[in-house]
């Protein structure tokens, strides 16, 4: 193997375009074993995004019976389907106009599905009231984000609204915030005590966005996507008073709330944790928090359900809203069955229960065996630390590179970990995000790793990933 | 093709999505200028108490709501364009017809057992079954084992296995590529080339949505630059699908009216595009000109000289087409054929395939599929610039993907049972029925709706809609403008309808088709969008009504309708 190589494909780093190298990379080494050229592995493996049934997870047997029921309602007539299957399939379709999920919904989702979110969300809080009037259903949680963003944008002032987000943090949401006009002012999260979020930076982030826009929301994402962290509760009370303090508008994106596992780690709705504070916060700090049907158990990123809970807005804002969705049609009626099912799953004593939770169970277990076992051996290798995991699907390993592999990335103008998964692809066949695409401190490298796949693809990453990880290190050093 | 872009609308550095994330350097905020809005003067922020609406109690706890000005997002705060939105399809009528039937099931009495919708084209809704096949393939695809069951034809199982074979993990759950799955792309482009005599079509150009809307909303914010003078216009038909004055509205772009010509069943005349275009030059910079073809409210197909007219005209004018094709199957009168723009061009000669840049839009909820909640969909944009291409892709790849189902659905649609496959006949049969059912509707309603004096109803040649103009008696064109300066009147008189019963037909509003409708809903529960939704000459009233009822409601429908118009007719004059 020789870096050296020069490998023909890359001149510069491009990224979330048409020229995702890495992306296009992948898509031409499975054409080229497809058509019998030899490598040294048999197959990609592709732990770039969350996406659990790309990872090789079954969906789960009750969402999936229930929504081939609501498709073709001809399958409600025979016996074949479980009878909690068909209640459910028969109790949406009363909902859908015609009886069917062909039908227009209401352009916020369906009456019955917002009011079943609601109870869920409730639930989840101990009780904490939540009203399906603040529930808003989206085709998928970005679709949200989306619509929040563009009720954030100026058009009439000198000074455009500034939202903080954090480092590193998904790189979806800033091309969103982009593409709607909205400017990103970074605060960083502290890598060596565990990706935690401190005050004192976001303050100074305030401080330095207050120079160049009018900062008005700030951007959460908890459990942590790349970072794998999950807030403590102290650590939300804290953020809630910052917002409070300074009048921003809270965004919370909450998506991977169903995957927790680090040990002791607990997880928090910031809902909750709001609710029961001082009264003079409670109530007065807006919040936007967001969760969707692709991740946790569920994995159903493909049928695009999401939903936003809106708590302490403006009433006339609200309106607003629902004429913004009244503009986009309506919310895909597939990702709203998705949601109804992930609210309200079978009960103990229900026909599909065992099957269910055994399904979700042995999921759980997946990710975190998973997570455990890539704690280890990314422990064990030399030139890579990696802090505790706690929660999500990913882990966002420091890589330390040598001097010489840094230098040899920037002659090629590359940045060091895109050369590193470049190099990772071709010679292992792995495909994994490069941080420069999350954002990092300066000077810091790291890579990102979906843990959601199977725990014997899991192993084969982490041998490929080990024995290359070596041969690099050897290479430059 | 591509080769000489200089001539391109759409280029770098007029592009609304311009900045890239770049890794390089990942602490730096990304600067975006502001796009500072056309029309709306400026203001002081916060110093205006935001208007209160109705006190709902919707604060977190139990704790009372701290005073409005002290909220981080208030209508004062928030994006000033989203105030401007207005959607008649889902306007207030809709929303007092939801109220009714709630009513109605509370037992209150009213001269009428239902509401009926004409006001949105949902054919499920109104009725219309699936297609077996479709829906069979998407059981399969949903619920992989039922391909192990004898239940389901061959072709079905077979469609199901190859779309799931290009999903990831062999899921439906899984995300696909943010432009849309690549053999449905492929299948897409051979779906065009055939329904375009042999035009080529390529899968590059294919981009799969959520809906119609969705691409029509990114391509326009895609267009959206400049400000004042350069801010950009676009042209519109009037009237017009609210989609697209909702969608100018929010992105702040300057809306430019091009008036459909009634007396000529609503076509379209090339004298006043350039009437339209001129006057707009001097308030706004026109790039893009949209056509609904067959049209939405207006049900006009237009004819192949006029879409020729048209090419050459942005050709000349250097204009940027969009071509809203969704109803490209739902032809009905004599004479009448459906010719895409994407053909007519390439049959126009190089000169003007190699030039004018074109999107075209396609769904699955209209036509003979009517699968309005599976949110599929797709465009195809020819002679776009490539690189205003990657930040299109870019801009799309925001909502990750498109819901993966509608893909599939989309699939389905473009390569449907063939000729002695098992379920072909079947297939065959339901489309059939459901299009020449669509054409008798529109047909019985055209005749019935000129029966009535004060109604005249061009011929619905498509779509699925009529846009008949009534002719309203003056007194009521004065009694609706009683209260034309307060807008918020129609919403405080649901409001106190909801405690006394005062019927909301006293609520008379701005616009008199509105009044009228408003009426109309109150006394025959027929809900119908006014014309004034949708844009219309000054002066004249119309009402969409959809042709999607089945026969024999439509009939009541008509007839009620016509009790009405006699009665309204004489109360007002």
């Amino acid at each position: 193997m020789s870096f050296l190589r020069e490998t023909s494909l890359v001149t510069k780093n491009a990224f979330l375009s048409e020229k995702d190298v890495l992306l296009r990379r992948a898509a031409q080494i499975t054409a080229e074993i497809q058509q019998g050229e030899r490598k040294g592995y048999k197959e990609v493996l592709d732990l770039s995004s969350g996406d659990l049934h790309s990872g090789g997870i079954k969906p789960i047997t009750f969402v999936r019976q229930v929504l081939a029921a609501c498709f073709y309602p001809a399958l409600l007539q025979d016996d074949s389907l479980p009878l909690d299957v068909t209640q459910r399939a028969n109790s949406l379709l009363k909902e859908c106009a015609g009886g069917s999920v062909g039908s227009y919904t209401d352009s916020s989702g369906m009456a019955k599905i917002k009011h079943c979110v609601s109870q869920f969300i409730s639930r989840r809080d101990g009780g904490v009231p939540s009203s399906p009037e603040n529930i808003f259903l989206t085709s998928g949680s970005q679709q949200a984000l989306m619509i929040m963003l563009k009720l954030l944008f100026q058009n009439e002032d000198s000074c455009q609204t500034g939202v903080l987000i954090p480092v590193p943090s998904y790189p979806f949401f800033n091309v969103a915030a982009v593409s709607q006009g909205v400017v990103m002012q970074p605060y960083r999260l502290c890598e060596e005590l565990g990706w935690t979020l401190q005050v004192e930076e976001l303050r100074r982030a305030l401080r330095e966005g207050k120079r160049t826009c009018n900062p008005m929301a700030l951007y959460i994402c908890n459990p942590g996507n790349p970072t794998g962290h999950v807030q403590s509760r102290e650590s939300i009370e804290e953020v809630i008073e910052f917002a409070a303090e300074e009048r921003l508008l809270l965004l919370v994106d909450e998506v991977y709330q169903n995957c927790i596992y680090g040990e002791g780690t607990e997880y928090y709705s910031y809902k909750k944790v709001l609710s029961e504070m001082d009264s003079t916060i409670s109530s007065a700090v807006e919040m936007a928090s967001f969760n969707s049907a692709s991740k946790g158990f569920m994995g159903e990123c493909g049928l695009r359900g999401g939903y936003m809970e809106l708590v302490n807005f403006d009433p006339a804002v609200l309106d607003y809203i629902h004429k913004l969705f009244n503009t986009e049609s309506c919310t895909v009626v597939a990702g709203q069955i998705a949601l109804d099912l992930m609210a309200d799953p079978p009960k103990p004593g229900d026909p599909s229960f065992l099957i269910f939770s055994e399904e979700v169970e042995s999921i759980k277990k997946m990710i975190r065996k998973n997570s455990h076992r890539t704690q280890k051996v990314l422990d064990e290798l030399p030139g890579i630390s990696c802090q505790p995991l706690k929660g999500g699907f990913f882990v966002f390993p420091r890589l330390h590179f040598p001097q010489k592999a840094i230098k040899c990335a920037k002659d090629r103008e590359m940045e060091p970990d895109m050369l590193y998964c470049l190099h990772l692809l071709e010679e292992t066949g792995l495909h994994v995000r490069p941080g420069c695409e999350y954002g990092q401190k300066t000077d810091t490298y790291h890579i990102r790793l979906c843990l959601a796949t199977r725990e014997e693809i899991m192993e084969d990453v982490l041998q490929r990933l080990k024995t290359f990880h070596m041969l690099f290190l050897k290479e430059f050093s | 093709m591509l080769s000489n872009r200089s001539v391109g609308v759409l280029r770098r550095g007029t592009c609304h999505v311009y900045a890239a994330v770049n890794p390089k350097c990942p602490a730096r905020v990304l600067n975006f200028s502001p796009l500072p809005s056309f029309s709306s003067p400026h203001r002081t922020r916060s110093s205006i108490p935001a208007p209160r609406s109705e006190p709902t109690q919707r604060t977190m706890s139990q704790n009372g709501a701290l005073p409005l000005h002290e909220k981080v997002l208030t209508v004062d705060t928030m994006n000033a364009n989203v105030k401007k939105v207005e959607y008649a399809v889902r306007g207030p009528i809709v929303q007092r017809a939801v109220q009714i039937e709630k009513e109605l099931k509370e037992g209150v009495k009213k001269p009428f057992e239902e509401v009926i919708k004409a006001n949105i084209g949902d054919a499920h809704a109104m009725g219309q079954r699936p297609i077996t096949f479709f829906r069979q393939v998407m059981a399969l695809c949903a619920y992989p084992k039922l391909l192990d069951d004898n239940k389901f034809p061959e072709d079905a199982k077979n469609r199901a296995r190859r779309i799931l074979q290009a999903c990831g993990g062999h899921s439906i759950g899984a995300y696909t590529t943010s432009q849309g799955i690549d053999c449905v792309r492929q299948d897409i482009a051979d779906y065009i080339k055939r329904r375009d005599g042999g035009v080529p079509s390529d899968p590059d150009n294919i981009y799969l949505t959520t809906g119609a809307s969705d691409g029509i909303a990114t391509v326009l914010k895609l267009l959206t630059a400049g400000e004042g003078h350069t801010r950009t216009g676009v042209m519109i038909s009037i009237p017009q699908y609210p989609l697209y004055s909702a969608a100018i509205a929010e992105l702040g772009a300057v809306q430019v009216n091009y008036y459909l010509n009634e007396e000529k069943c609503w076509s379209l005349d090339i004298s006043e595009l350039q009437r339209s275009l001129k006057a707009a030059r001097e308030y706004c910079n026109p790039r893009v000109l949209c056509i609904i073809n067959p049209g939405n409210p207006t049900g006009q197909v237009q004819s192949r000289q006029c879409i020729e007219d048209v090419i050459r005209f942005v050709a000349k004018e250097n204009l940027f087409l969009m071509a809203d094709e969704v109803y490209q199957d739902n032809v009905y009168a004599e004479g009448c054929e459906f010719h895409s723009f994407k053909k007519v061009l390439f049959e126009l000669g190089p000169e003007y395939s190699n030039k004018v840049e074109l999107v075209s839009f396609h769904s699955t909820s209209k036509c003979y599929m009517g699968e309005c909640g599976f949110r599929g969909g797709y465009m195809e944009v020819i002679n776009m610039d490539p690189d205003v291409k990657a930040q299109l892709t870019k801009l799309v790849s925001v909502r990750l993907c498109p819901p993966a189902p509608g893909q599939a659905l989309m699939d389905l649609v473009v390569n449907p049972p063939q000729p002695g496959e098992p379920s072909y006949n079947t297939f065959i049969k339901e489309r059939t029925d459901v299009l020449s059912d669509l054409a008798e509707k529109a047909k019985l309603t055209e005749e019935i709706l000129n029966t009535v004096p004060g109604i005249s109803c061009n011929p619905v040649q498509g779509a699925m809609y009529s846009f008949p103009r009534i002719e309203l008696p003056e007194r009521a064109i004065q009694e609706a403008k009683v209260h034309l300066s307060c807008g918020l009147f129609y919403v405080f008189s649901i409001l106190i309808s909801l405690f006394v019963s005062i019927p909301t037909s006293q609520a008379r509003c701005q616009a008199p088709d509105m009044f009228y409708c408003m009426t109309l809903l109150e006394e025959t529960g027929i809900c119908l969008v006014p014309g004034s939704g949708f844009g219309q000459k000054d002066g004249t009233n119309h009402f969409r009504m959809t042709i999607l009822p089945p026969t024999d409601k439509l009939k009541i429908l008509l007839n009620k309708l016509k009790e009405f118009h006699q009665k309204f007719t004489q109360q007002y004059s």
